[in-house]
């Protein structure tokens, strides 16, 4: 790690949600936990993947970086400049460096507007007049993303799915941002035109140095795009570390079932990886597990996983930067998860 | 070879519109037998949910026009009237949907809503009928059935109400079963737990099984044999085997090429398929994916665009494809060598 301030630092990081309920009055009677103490940075630069089923919290972080929600606690600091509660004219220079790009390329688009006014409403906020016009950084915007530059009056519905996410890339780069949020930016999408995304994405992280927050749920498309990655369960990160640490050596069980979930498009004779079959589903935030809060599922839990909440260390065995919340970390040879043979021919 | 469970012969399902006629499917043929899986793969607008909603009979015949041939067991269900159907339908076929919060109803128990399928179809007592809940509920692994029996949709997990779903479908034992994205909706986590769950039951009836997902690691893991669809037709057919590790079509060779995968390379970037989806309304002339074929300048005469190829089936492997296969070897040969690195 260097010793220079990274472009995003969140420490401890919380969002409760009440839940009202009760009859004559209102009153809270309790809260989600989405997100409970996350802790991060991400360099400039950098592509940091946020991984985890739903309900994890992944999006509530992307949003809460972003300032689109009040954290309930904890700290987020863009370039040293405490922004947690920041109001919003302090937000406001804040805001036109981290972008954010959605999911559904349908609805985060202004269907009554044409692409070059949806492209040029961020620098038309923040009152920027880039040389040559506007319209000249437009058609310079649509060209990056791989578009016709004469589109530029078109309508989204006059586009394809994958041509719509490109438009949402064009707004999110309108002002040179630092960091961009990326919540599921391709999930909607289908898989062919799923690569051309990703593509795009890569290009532009790379070409232009901007950082990502990429949040996603498909692992494989993370490995693809992120240098380190985080697996969140309800609300913690329970695994941090670079790309090919945590692909290649997980330590924390959650992030091993989840990796052995994944079906992938190959057809082995004898299997490497066997999969781990996790009973059940996730708990509920509302009232989530005390201790490790994966230890609901978790094949090796005991009275400790219980009582005592792992904190996200570099377990022994980890490379710097390789950390892992969890009492009994998996190692290569150790593995005691309940395994499904996976044999076509004793299946059949 | 016997008389196949399922053949579809030349199916053709064009719905009229307003702004013309899609042609959502346009001449099929596949086979099945009892016990073995079908995957069909294809992006949105290939076609897939439509051939299986032709085969259930759920495709409303006023703006729908059929044309081919769908014989379950040597029944023919294109021309079978509505009654006949309704007597197949979640009895001897039965499916399972995408979402299934918005295929269960709000209103009603999941008990009452797989007891009503049971009742109907086997005239069975009310008391029979839960029981029969019950014991369903048990074997797709919900726990605690005699209880969550009288739940409502809302208190289930979404995994939980996949799994009340599947318990639905399977409730009168059926011969097939459709099963249209049931995973695309859930958690991997989950999901690798409902295809077990549909292994497991397939092994006990003998079911068979057409499994639509747009995700080739799902058929990889679940499915005997693959059917590519591409604009309402099937570009390649095969056993799951052939089509993954030698496809036979540039789309299929694409879409592996697509996806990103868990040990691959990670600094070379994904090789997508240019350009989207045809529309089913004005779809290319020829070949239906000769717009973004990659290879359509290497076929002489620009057959691609002009001829529709032939889709030649030997042994229950084939694609529709003009490239010679000295061709594909030598152009597909990169591929090949850039995948098992």
């Amino acid at each position: 790690m260097s010793s220079t301030t990274p472009l995003l630092d969140v420490s401890g990081l919380t969002k409760h949600f009440p839940v009202k309920g009760g009859f004559p009055v209102r009153r809270t009677v309790g809260a989600v936990q989405a997100v409970d103490g996350l802790d991060f940075q991400v360099a400039e630069g950098e592509s940091l993947g946020l991984v985890g089923e739903s309900g994890c919290g992944k999006s509530t972080t992307g949003r809460l970086i972003t300032r689109l929600l009040e954290p309930t606690g904890g700290k987020i600091s863009y370039r040293g400049q405490d922004i947690t509660h920041a109001g919003r004219k302090e937000l406001a220079p804040v805001r036109s460096e981290i972008q954010m790009i959605f999911q559904d390329p349908y609805a985060s688009l202004n269907p009554r507007q044409t692409v070059g006014k949806i492209i040029a409403g961020p620098m038309e906020i923040n009152d920027i007049n880039p040389a040559g016009g506007r319209e000249k950084r437009v058609r310079e915007l649509l060209e990056i993303v791989g578009l016709n530059p004469e589109h530029y009056n078109r309508f989204p519905h006059e586009f394809s799915g994958g041509q719509r996410q490109r438009i949402g890339v064009a707004r999110a780069l309108a002002l040179e941002p630092k960091l961009i949020v990326a919540d599921e930016p391709v999930s909607a999408l289908d898989v062919s035109i799923q690569a051309q995304v990703v593509n795009l994405l890569q290009k532009v992280q790379q070409d232009l140095g901007i950082a990502f927050v990429f949040i996603a749920h498909d692992l494989a498309v993370v490995r693809h795009f992120s240098q380190r990655v985080a697996v969140m369960y309800l609300g913690k990160i329970v695994e941090i570390a670079e790309r090919d640490d945590l692909y290649g050596n997980p330590r924390h069980p959650y992030t091993r079932a989840l990796l052995s979930a994944v079906p992938e498009a190959t057809v082995d004779e004898t299997p490497a990886r066997d999969r781990i079959r996790l009973q059940g589903d996730v708990p509920s935030p509302l009232n989530p597990p005390s201790g490790c809060r994966f230890r609901t599922r978790c094949w090796k839990a005991t009275e400790k996983c219980a009582t005592e909440a792992p904190p996200l260390v570099q377990v022994e065995g980890n490379k710097p930067g390789h950390l892992t919340a969890c009492h009994y970390p998996e190692t290569e040879e150790t593995v005691t998860a309940p395994r499904l043979a996976k044999d076509p021919e004793a299946a059949s | 070879m016997s008389t196949p469970f399922l053949s579809v012969r030349d199916l053709r399902v064009h719905f009229s519109t307003h702004d013309g006629v899609v042609k959502a499917v346009d001449g099929l043929s596949f086979d099945l037998q009892k016990g073995r899986t079908l995957g069909i793969v294809g992006e949105s607008g290939s076609g897939k949910s439509v051939t299986n909603m032709a085969i259930l009979g759920l495709h409303d015949p006023r703006n729908t026009t059929m044309d081919g041939e769908i014989l379950l067991d040597g029944k023919e269900l294109i021309t079978a009237g509505e009654r006949e159907l309704e007597e197949l339908r979640g009895n001897k076929m039965s499916m399972i949907f995408q979402d299934a919060l918005a295929s269960l109803s709000p209103y009603h128990t999941i008990g009452a809503q797989i007891a009503e399928t049971y009742r109907k179809h086997t005239g069975a007592s009310k008391r029979e009928a839960r029981a029969r809940a019950v014991e369903m509920l048990r074997r797709v692994g919900i726990p605690q059935p005699d209880i969550r029996v009288d739940d409502y949709p809302h208190q289930f997990s979404g995994g939980m109400r996949q799994r009340a779903m599947i318990a639905m479908a399977l409730v009168c034992d059926p011969e097939l079963l459709i099963a249209d994205e049931p995973t695309t909706a859930l958690d991997v986590t989950v999901q690798a737990q409902i295809m077990d769950l549909l292994k497991d039951l397939q092994q006990e009836f003998g079911t068979a099984i057409i499994f639509i997902t747009h995700d080739l690691g799902v058929i990889a893991d679940i499915a005997d044999d693959v059917l590519v669809m591409y604009g309402g037709r099937c570009v390649e057919k095969g056993s799951k085997k052939s089509v993954l590790t030698m496809p036979e079509h540039p789309y299929t060779l694409g879409l592996l090429g697509s996806m990103p995968s868990l040990d691959g390379p990670v600094d070379v970037p994904l090789s997508p398929i240019p350009g989207s989806p045809p529309s089913l309304l004005n779809p290319p002339s020829g070949c239906r994916f000769h717009p973004r074929c990659p290879f359509a300048e290497k076929v002489s005469g620009g057959l691609c665009s002009t001829e529709r190829p032939a889709l030649e089936i030997t042994d229950g492997r084939g694609s529709a494809c003009h490239l010679t296969p000295e061709q594909k070897s030598e152009l597909f040969a990169d591929y090949a060598t850039s995948r098992t690195n």
